[in-house]
């Protein structure tokens, strides 16, 4: 099966699920990449290392910032005249825009955050997670070319050969959009909660610490964010000894103690690290579903019956403001940080 | 300003939703307007209140889909669609946005068009980049701060790496995070004047188009492999055993 794979990046910095949908089209058959962007033939190159067959490369001052509909006209053209039989993309934000438009384009559909794949004759079967995972499809598309975006983390990014290269083939970039781009304003660095290996979460529970005294001067309301960043606090310790990213509760962040960017489930991100680590967290069926997939999950939580020990391998039934400490001193000495 | 926002009616999030005799079951959950379909009305509102005009939302389903669409009357949308059709069950993205568009165009004049990020039944956050891609709109996915001045729009885009700041020119297709506040509650006037209120119908003869073709099927809907975990409680001791404890199991898991 012919199939190209859209390797996304940012400012030239690949996002890894990329790699990840090129491995998973050499499962189907040869892999074309498409590299676009402006000053990013590095980037193809690369491509090749991780298992590309053949390289697109459309490389236009132009294509400097991601603006969906040029990126999406350069890809459509290239597809209309090449007929590929599958595109995949990672899922990301740009990707699932793109991916939209050019089905739109050529007249097909897209399977949108799969995290299988199989071939059944011509026709790609592609499990995805509904319902934040609540339930899984097995979806096909009867049009062509086959589109899919492939979860981050789902399918094994295949080891970098620096033994093999290749030319890339350069092609037209389609420039014309609707948007212009003024600048980007970063928010907050730190881990990003889809690509992480390790997430260390925090719920309403951090804010639960009534031996400390708050500053003078303050509110109810302005106690309880007090009290929940000094929670935090000791959960982004935690997180920082591991190279973890922060989560949160949708309650965390409905309660305003952490940035929405943060909240894991349902309504935020779905998320499926090497470890969770879950603190204060409850587990509301939300957030389950956001976090269910993580290979290994641990809690803390002050009460026993909390449903999140249901999902964990380990669990510490005790105080946060204990535990969290101790675990980051003991995590420190134990990997020599 | 003349804004529609597109709103689906799906099982309420906090529904235990599982597949019985192949079919998806929601027990007796409610079916409600979804939930990031709620911050696009809210989105909405604010606009309209800042800039004057009116707010239309609209859906397509069937009779059940109105108390969606009711909801958003009650927090303060002026107006209503249903689009309706027996040929339109079970689209894919692709079809819903071919219908979405044909009804933006039928109602004429539209400056916005809102749409809440993502649906939580089937989670694709697609139909909005597609609805725009026919309209030939640009494309204000993931907008976290809009500001309009005459036929200019500025958006604060919420991407991986942060904010992407765009500028581009109206009629726009937007797509909403949670950024702009908590959706209001709908007042009592609200309830009362949306309970009173009639919501035409729109049938696909009335979009002058026949019901889109579906391409992607599913054909099998699974319930996810059950997780088989027994947690082992860690225990007996000082905070700092407990830790050490604790440490040494996940460092002998060796997923670090």
């Amino acid at each position: 099966m012919k199939t190209w794979v859209y390797v996304d990046h940012f400012k030239g910095q690949v996002l890894p699920a990329s790699w990840e949908a090129i491995g998973a089209g050499k499962t189907l058959g040869t892999v074309t990449a498409l590299v676009f962007g402006s000053g990013v033939e590095a980037l193809a190159k690369t491509a090749f290392t991780y298992g590309a067959d053949e390289v697109f490369l459309a490389d236009d001052p132009a294509l400097a910032d991601y603006r969906s509909e040029a990126y999406a006209s350069t890809l459509s053209s290239l597809a209309a005249e090449h007929k590929p039989d599958a595109i995949l993309f990672p899922t990301t934000t740009r990707c699932r825009e793109m991916a939209g438009m050019v089905a739109m384009d050529l007249k097909t559909g897209v399977m949108v955050d799969v995290t299988a794949l199989e071939l059944q004759g011509d026709r790609i079967v592609a499990t995805r997670p509904i319902y934040a995972g609540k339930l899984l499809t097995k979806e096909t598309c009867s049009a062509s070319p086959q589109i899919a975006t492939l979860r981050g983390r789902a399918f094994p990014k295949p080891a970098a050969d620096t033994g093999k290269s290749g030319t890339p083939t350069k092609v037209a970039a389609k420039v014309e959009a609707l948007t212009n781009v003024e600048g980007y304003a970063t928010t907050e660095g730190g881990v990003s909660l889809i690509d992480a290996g390790v997430i260390v979460s925090g719920g309403r529970g951090v804010s639960n610490n009534p031996t400390l005294t708050p500053p003078g001067g303050l509110d109810e309301k302005q106690t309880e964010i007090w009290r929940a960043q000094q929670g935090f606090a000791l959960v982004k310790d935690l997180a920082a000894v591991l190279g973890a990213a922060v989560g949160a509760s949708r309650a965390a962040v409905d309660a305003g103690y952490v940035p929405y960017m943060h909240q894991v489930g349902q309504t935020g991100k779905v998320v499926s690290p090497d470890l969770y680590i879950a603190c204060g967290i409850s587990g509301a069926i939300q957030h389950l579903a956001g976090m269910r997939t993580s290979k290994m999950i641990v809690a803390i939580n002050k009460d026993a019956e909390a449903p999140i020990f249901k999902v964990a391998r380990y669990g510490v039934v005790g105080d946060l403001y204990q535990i969290i400490p101790a675990l980051t001193a003991a995590f420190k000495s134990k990997l020599g940080k | 300003m003349k804004i529609i926002v597109c709103i689906k009616q799906v099982p309420d999030s906090a529904a235990k939703v599982v597949v019985e005799g192949g079919k998806v079951s929601w027990g007796d959950a409610p079916l409600v307007i979804n939930p990031w379909d709620e911050y696009a009305v809210e989105a909405a509102l604010q606009q309209k209140e800042a800039l004057g005009g009116t707010v239309t939302a609209i859906s397509i389903g069937g009779e059940s889909a109105k108390e969606a669409i009711k909801h958003a009357l009650a927090m303060g949308a002026d107006d209503a669609i249903l689009i309706s059709d027996p040929a339109l069950a079970n689209l894919d993205t692709q079809a819903a946005a071919q219908v979405l568009a044909a009804a933006i165009r039928k109602a004429g004049g539209v400056d916005m068009a809102f749409f809440g990020r993502q649906a939580i039944d089937g989670d694709s956050g697609i139909t909005p980049s597609q609805t725009a891609r026919l309209l030939g709109w640009p494309a204000l996915t993931l907008s976290a701060v809009i500001k309009v001045d005459g036929g200019n729009v500025r958006v604060e885009r919420a991407i991986e790496e942060g904010r992407q700041i765009v500028t581009a020119k109206l009629p726009a297709v937007f797509s909403l995070v949670k950024d702009f506040g908590e959706p209001r509650y709908p007042s009592f006037m609200g309830i009362r004047k949306a309970s009173r209120a009639e919501i035409p119908a729109w049938s696909l003869g009335d979009l002058g188009m026949v019901a889109p073709a579906t391409v992607i099927s599913w054909p099998e809907v699974m319930n996810p492999p059950s997780r088989e975990v027994t947690c082992e409680v860690i225990g007996g001791g000082s905070p700092q055993e407990i830790a050490e404890k604790l440490a040494d199991k996940i460092l002998a898991e060796k997923i670090l």
